[in-house]
């Protein structure tokens, strides 16, 4: 796993106890509606979202740029793709 | 034989219009909302439709509005979803001692998992005193819980100054509004609660629908774990026909509100004055700051479910303490939180009038209760007072 610190996102939301799969949905909502080359941070506390995240990332073309431990969630930094 | 309800506040009946809304989701309209194609898009497009009704009555964003089953299950997600979410930051919460069965049993589970409950006291009307709220707060304090108005006694709590006491030291706040919800004017800004509990069938919509708002950006655990319904914060498919409804009757209750209080507050009134008259009957909550519909009494020497049993024999339906403790023989935590002896609890009495009831109804109440009164005084081994028991009236407030 990639760790990173003081990412500063263009849009950041807070899905900590949402149910899974909200990790996708939201994110795939939220990708959607930024520009190429901002960035998004996703706090949730769902362990599958490790694995998701990245992944999807991977699939999708964007670029995953890292995570941060919290005490109890984590964030995700992802960076939209060039058109 | 006459057959005449009052005991709105265990439920209603639903209104036709809302019935009729309803009644395509329970026939042709089944899908699920999750599906994707057609059948699912419509009962999805229903349910939103719905939440932006119920939104607007509370005055909150469409987002906010989570669908529950149950009054209970929205009391007991906020209690239990807000201390699990916040625990990392204190295990004390508050709540008062007027609160309803869903709101105290969801703070004992707390108490036997680790958390620290204060049970807030009441005076003898039933307010909670925003200074003991003050008082009570602690560093761990982390949440609040006080209801919006009993049902038991129908006074109607001083939120506003609670929650500004709450948000001098950044405490969450959560209102059981169940009661007040469709009823009364209740806007989440006005009140600047953070949770809020409401139940369809206390404003004429159907039994299975209830809604807990959830102030955007609250972190809350779910109750109940599954599927992504309700933004992946409450599984379970949706009972869209009640869902439907909820939203149809709460439409409606944000058009007629004004009328129906005011149809109601002088019907309430009128039993009122009339039981002021009587001796040895006295109001429970307080005269004014109170539910529209709502005449609640203590009856010194006779017990709430004798007078029930009569009344019904006479077509009247109407509680004694809560729906749960009519059916419980039980002296009603709420009233004794009130100073009120478990003696004279026992008499406990509670009408709730509703827009079906007529000043006619009212009338033929006023005239029977006191003789059913008599009637029960004659045999009770009480009537020439408690003897070594203690004597209650003197905590009631109708004869003031």
């Amino acid at each position: 796993m990639k760790f990173i610190e003081n990412v500063r996102p263009d849009v950041t939301t807070d899905i900590v106890y949402m149910m899974c799969p909200m990790h996708l949905l939201k994110l795939e909502e939220h990708m959607k509606e930024l520009e190429p080359g901002q960035i998004l941070e996703i706090m949730t506390d769902y362990d599958g979202a490790l694995e998701d995240i990245p992944a999807w990332c991977e699939k999708t073309g964007n670029e995953f740029l890292g995570m941060e431990d919290s005490i109890d969630f984590y964030k995700f930094y992802i960076k939209k793709r060039a058109r | 034989m006459k057959k005449i309800y009052l005991d709105h506040v265990a439920t209603n009946p639903l209104i036709p219009e809302v019935f009729d809304a309803m009644a395509p989701y329970l026939k042709e309209e089944f899908g699920n909302p999750l599906s994707v194609y057609e059948y699912g898009m419509k009962a999805k497009t229903a349910i939103e439709d719905a939440r932006e009704k119920v939104a607007g009555l509370i005055n909150s964003k469409p987002a906010e509005v989570i669908f529950t089953a149950s009054g209970a299950e929205a009391n007991n997600f906020a209690l239990r979803g807000i201390a699990l979410a916040r625990q990392n930051e204190g295990k004390h919460v508050l709540v008062s001692r007027m609160e309803h069965h869903s709101i105290l049993n969801s703070a004992r589970f707390l108490e036997k998992s680790g958390f620290a409950v204060t049970y807030l006291p009441v005076d003898k009307k039933g307010f909670v005193d925003p200074d003991t709220v003050r008082k009570s707060i602690t560093k761990e304090t982390i949440l609040i819980s006080v209801i919006h108005a009993s049902s038991e006694v129908g006074t109607i709590e001083p939120l506003r100054e609670i929650v500004k006491v709450a948000k001098e030291k950044n405490i969450v706040v959560h209102t059981d509004a169940v009661a007040t919800t469709g009823n009364i004017p209740v806007d989440v800004k006005d009140l600047g609660v953070d949770l809020l509990s409401m139940a369809a069938h206390q404003f004429y919509g159907p039994k299975g629908a209830a809604a807990l708002y959830v102030r955007q950006g609250m972190r809350i655990v779910p109750l109940i774990y599954g599927g992504i319904q309700e933004s992946g914060r409450r599984a379970g498919t949706e009972n869209v026909p009640a869902i439907v409804g909820m939203g149809k009757a709460a439409e409606l209750a944000k058009a007629e509100m004004k009328n129906r209080a005011e149809y109601l507050r002088p019907l309430r009134d009128r039993i009122v004055d009339a039981m002021a008259g009587v001796d040895r009957v006295y109001l429970t909550g307080d005269r004014e700051k109170r539910l529209p519909g709502h005449a609640s009494f203590c009856v010194e020497y006779i017990e709430g479910e004798a007078m029930l049993l009569l009344l019904a024999a006479k077509g009247i339906f109407s509680a004694s303490g809560s729906a749960c403790s009519s059916k419980a023989l039980k002296a009603s935590p709420v009233l004794l939180s009130m100073g009120i002896s478990s003696s004279l609890a026992q008499g406990s009495i509670v009408f709730t009038l509703g827009m079906g009831n007529t000043r006619e109804d009212v009338d033929y109440v006023v005239n029977e209760f006191p003789a059913v009164i008599k009637r029960l005084r004659e045999i009770s081994p009480y009537a020439q007072g408690w003897g070594d028991r203690e004597e209650g009236g003197e905590q009631c407030t109708v004869k003031e």
